[in-house]
């Protein structure tokens, strides 16, 4: 007999749940602890890799009503289509990570609690699962609140560490910032309405509202989902609280957890406010463009492996918002065939950051457990040591340069074909010239992530090892590389068949816009296809990663061919690097710190690089002993922005210690005085 | 089809055989404009060969990656080649790709190029990766936007629609717009050729070299194939040059008679650019490294300025 999906959708949130208890519970045994937590992590993924892509496949939609309420809410989960898209990509991350995890987290026995760690993992996944689901205002703002604090407890796991502490506190501030934002607009939306009504009513009601109202809700979501989101300038938390959480969650927090932004921005702008003005669509390429290059500037600067792939989420934030942006700016002007391009391409990024920034996550993880150090410049020569962990994070770092055949091209294809539409659309010269610099923007971003990359892969994996802790790093155990390779296989299926993915993506479209993807006859699994206006018609651009692959593959044979056939010599000889006859040592190689060199110098007017050098002399000048020297640049948005704001507070603050005298009679007073206060304005 | 497939095979073969000698007709250009007498216009031929002969060496410290490199490089060149249109508009694998899978396939030769720079743990090999990669990020914008903006006005991405949009548009589309673009993608060709004044093809000279620094590890075989790679690259950017903005004389049919004639008016056409490129090489010095920004900046401007004024003019 079928499982019933209703059944199934119980089953995922409430084998989170379980896992959690158990998990918890079983502390005391940290091996049946790790095997519980992820064993029931895993199963729910499972459930929800079943749900997510039946519905939309079928193009159903669930109502459940659970027999409980929380402050007379009842509690009730609406999984439309856009919700089966999130469900499917949370559960594809939620079970990679959760295998990963069985290897992973006994790293952590006997130094930290394994079971706490498994309690807030599947709560993490619940949360995040529910918050998608969650039919009304309120039940979005509980379980976004209990994510926040969630994914807070996982940043600080590792608390006795002076510096993780302070990169959680600066994260659960600025979320609750955001927060604050969304609550805001939600309660507008009540007072607009009167009550805290389900989403797909709200649509209906905020066709009455003004169109001010509707700007304003629009500012105030964009920021505080912003917030979540980690968009250019309020990233500030990202950099610092992904490296602080174990890498399993980093994965989740980066791959899924921004995404859940992304999600309550699309349902809030396309599902409730519909029709807005051009600018909203503007605003949010400019947001996507910025945020997407300083995303990977900074990233390039950063030689924390996982710092560094943290401001690459920002930079992919970035990218997705221009898949969206542009949509936005065709549901404005009526053409909706051309913002389901834009929107396809944004969600269609969504998934394919999660699959890839999940992957390299997890493979930092695999790095960091074997060679027990996040810094890339103590690494080197990893590719001999852990020849899958490289293999792997070679097929995520090709992924998220963008390059073909992987599935960051696909989805950056259709991202540079919703800015072609921008180019080609009847809306003004403004946003015609705009479509072409966003993709020569697109284009650098793209170069520089390889550029970061190349770094990356190549400092962190080949050559000598830098340091005694490389030399001496192994393969991890296997469970961590199922993990990853069921990611990067993915990464390749994604990349050669797009259409898998957009397929799926046709009854979200169909739901937000009323247009489905596109299909082209019998031969759509072989290409990806876009159309834009031209005057009056749409004319349609497509490729075909598949072939191309083909064709590669070919090639390469071909050359291989050449290559063993002619010739006098049939072996290559290994020999020693040349090196203008001296014997190569670790520290000859270039360092990330050199390879960024020449990109820190001609971007200088952003990164503002300081470099301080001490130098001392056995005779000056001559005859020097030691050379200290301190590189660095300059954070911008902290030192001009936040610091500014920071200071201002603790001046108020304390301003405000002339009331605090310490002497209980006075606080009593102040008590007293309030009471009265209120006693005469609140009659 | 089985037409088509011939045209494309015939295509590839034709950019894989010419792209040596276009070295050499560069390489002889410049000689005769320093007053020397310079190698054979054939010598890159010879020297293939003679590479094809040497035993190939391959650090200790290098990886698989190392290997795999010139495999893959040469693969995306031929790719690219098998979808870029040469001597006929339509070519066998014209829908498999357009211009932005074009210019992610010279990234994906990129990537594992400047990877394999880093493998062998030299310091030459890492100088050229970095280099290389900074050079590349900046180049890329000044890349796209030109080619952006000829899309824009085709309407489509797809290499062969923007060269029939510009065949049918006639005279017509010689505009301001048109002829920006045209130097800037210029500029950025010198570029991503590695030639002066931002790289020197010709020199081993540590500091200075950028591309070279990459090969330094290469020999034997795997050298052979990542120069025929290289010159190979050369050829198509040129081709693009020369077939987004200058296509006419291309054949627009599979006629023999239109294809003879395509391939005498396409060899003309990027001999000439080469010849162009040897004489910028030739009256320039190479720039400083940190000056060549400046450089693409000015591509970027100019593209700029070609896209403003193909809105701001309607023309």
């Amino acid at each position: 007999m079928p499982v019933s999906a209703e059944s199934l959708f119980v089953f995922m949130l409430g084998s989170l749940l379980l896992g959690a208890i158990l998990s918890y519970v079983l502390q005391k045994k940290p091996h049946i602890s790790i095997f519980m937590g992820y064993s029931f992590a895993s199963m729910a993924s499972l459930s929800g890799l079943i749900l997510g892509p039946t519905l939309l496949l079928s193009e159903r939609s669930l109502e459940i009503i659970l027999p409980w309420s929380i402050f007379g809410t009842a509690l009730q989960f609406t999984v439309d289509p856009l919700t089966a898209f999130f469900i499917t990509v949370i559960s594809v991350l939620g079970l990679s990570a959760s295998v990963f995890s069985y290897g992973y987290a006994r790293a952590y026995i006997g130094k930290q609690n394994v079971g706490l760690l498994g309690l807030f993992y599947n709560l993490f996944i619940f949360s995040m699962l529910a918050l998608v689901s969650s039919s009304n205002t309120f039940m979005f703002l509980l379980f976004w609140e209990i994510m926040s604090l969630v994914s807070y407890f996982l940043v600080v796991f590792e608390h006795q560490d002076y510096r993780v502490r302070r990169a959680g506190f600066i994260y659960i501030v600025m979320t609750h910032i955001g927060t604050a934002f969304l609550i805001i607009a939600f309660l507008i939306l009540y007072n607009e309405t009167g009550s805290y009504l389900l989403f797909s009513q709200y649509a209906g009601v905020s066709q009455s509202l003004s169109p001010t109202m509707k700007s304003v809700i629009f500012i105030l979501v964009t920021l505080g989902f912003g917030t979540k989101a980690g968009i250019v300038p309020l990233h500030i938390w990202l950099p610092k609280a992904h490296p602080a959480a174990p890498s399993n969650v980093s994965a989740l927090m980066s791959g899924i957890m921004l995404k859940t932004a992304i999600y309550g921005f699309i349902r809030i702008t396309f599902g409730v406010l519909g029709t807005g003005p051009l600018w909203w669509g503007g605003l949010i390429l400019i947001i996507g463009a910025v945020s997407a290059l300083l995303g990977v500037m900074y990233a390039l600067m950063e030689h924390d492996i996982k710092g560094l792939l943290a401001y690459h989420s920002v930079e992919n934030i970035g990218i997705i918002l221009l898949g969206i942006g542009s949509a936005l700016i065709f549901v404005s002007d009526g053409s909706h065939h051309l913002a389901m391009i834009g929107l396809t391409a944004g969600l269609f990024h969504t998934f394919n950051h999660a699959v890839f920034k999940g992957l390299l996550f997890l493979g930092a993880g695999a790095v960091h457990y074997a060679t027990h150090t996040r810094d890339i410049e103590e690494m080197g020569g990893l590719l001999k040591r852990m020849p899958w962990t490289g293999f792997f994070f070679l097929i995520g770092s090709i992924s998220i340069s963008a390059i073909p055949p992987f599935n960051g091209f696909a989805s950056e294809w259709m991202t540079f074909q919703s800015l072609l539409g921008l180019g080609t659309a009847n809306l003004g010269a403004g946003i015609n010239i705009m479509g072409p610099i966003l993709a020569a923007a697109l284009a650098l971003t793209g170069a520089l992530a390889a550029a970061c990359f190349v770094k990356a892969f190549g400092i962190m994996f080949l050559a000598l090892p830098r340091s005694a802790k490389a030399e001496k790093a192994k393969e991890v155990p296997r469970t961590m590389l199922v993990g990853m390779g069921l990611l990067a296989s993915l990464c390749f299926l994604f990349g050669v068949v797009p259409s898998l993915v957009i397929d799926l993506l046709s009854p979200v479209t169909a739901s937000l816009l009323s247009v489905v993807t596109i299909q082209m006859g019998g031969y759509d699994w072989l290409a990806i296809t876009s159309i834009i206006e031209q005057g009056t018609v749409l004319g349609a651009t497509s490729i075909s990663p598949v072939i191309m692959l083909a064709v590669l593959m070919l090639c390469a044979l071909l050359v291989y061919l050449i290559f063993t056939r002619f010739g006098k010599f049939r072996k290559t000889r290994i020999d020693e690097t040349w090196n203008c006859g001296v014997a190569q040592t670790s520290n000859m190689e270039y360092t990330a710190t050199s390879f960024s060199k020449p990109i820190r110098i001609m971007f200088r007017a952003i990164f503002r690089p300081t470099r301080k050098i001490e130098k001392e002399y056995v005779l000056k000048p001559y005859f020097t002993s030691r050379i200290k020297y301190k590189g660095g640049i300059k954070p911008f948005f902290e030192d001009t922005l936040y610091r500014p704001q920071f200071r201002f507070f603790l001046k108020l603050a304390n301003k405000f210690t002339v009331l605090q005298s310490g002497s209980i009679q006075l606080y009593l007073s102040y008590i007293f005085v309030t009471l009265v206060v209120l006693l005469i304005f609140a009659r | 089809m089985l037409r088509e497939a011939a045209v494309g095979a015939y295509q590839m073969l034709l950019i894989v055989l010419f792209a040596p000698l276009l070295t050499g007709i560069i390489k002889k250009t410049k000689a005769f404009f320093q007053t020397r007498k310079g190698p054979r216009v054939f010598q890159p031929y010879y020297d293939l060969y003679k590479y094809m002969q040497k035993e190939s060496v391959v650090s200790e410290h290098a990886s698989w990656i190392f290997r795999v490199t010139p495999h893959i490089y040469l693969a995306s060149m031929l790719t690219a080649a098998a979808i870029v249109p040469v001597v006929a508009t339509k070519s066998f694998l014209d829908f498999t790709g357009d211009l932005i899978l074009i210019i992610y396939l010279f990234a994906l030769a990129r990537f594992f190029l400047a990877l394999a720079g880093l493998d062998a743990g030299s310091a030459f090999g890492g100088m050229g990766s970095s280099r290389e990669m900074a050079v590349a990020a900046i180049s890329e914008p000044a890349f796209m936007l030109p080619l952006f903006t000829m899309a824009v006005a085709a309407g489509t991405t797809n290499l062969t629609g923007i060269v029939e949009s510009v065949i049918n548009g006639g005279e017509g589309v010689l505009t301001l717009a048109h002829l920006m673009s045209f130097v800037a993608l210029f500029i950025v060709a010198v570029a991503e050729t590695g030639r002066i004044p931002v790289d020197n093809p010709d020199t081993h000279l540590e500091l200075t070299m950028i591309h070279e620094g990459m090969m330094l590890e290469y020999s034997g075989k795997n050298l052979a194939l990542l120069s025929v790679a290289v010159s190979i690259k050369q050829l198509l950017i040129f081709t693009l040059l020369v077939n987004i903005f200058f296509p006419w004389g291309i054949a627009s049919a599979f006629g023999i008679g239109a294809l003879i004639f395509g391939s005498l008016v396409f060899i003309l056409k990027v001999t000439v650019i080469g010849i162009i490129m040897a004489i910028v090489e030739t009256s320039f010095a190479k720039t400083r490294l940190f000056k060549v920004p400046d450089l693409l900046l000015g591509s970027f401007f100019i593209g700029l300025i070609g896209l403003v004024s193909k809105f701001v003019f309607r023309g």
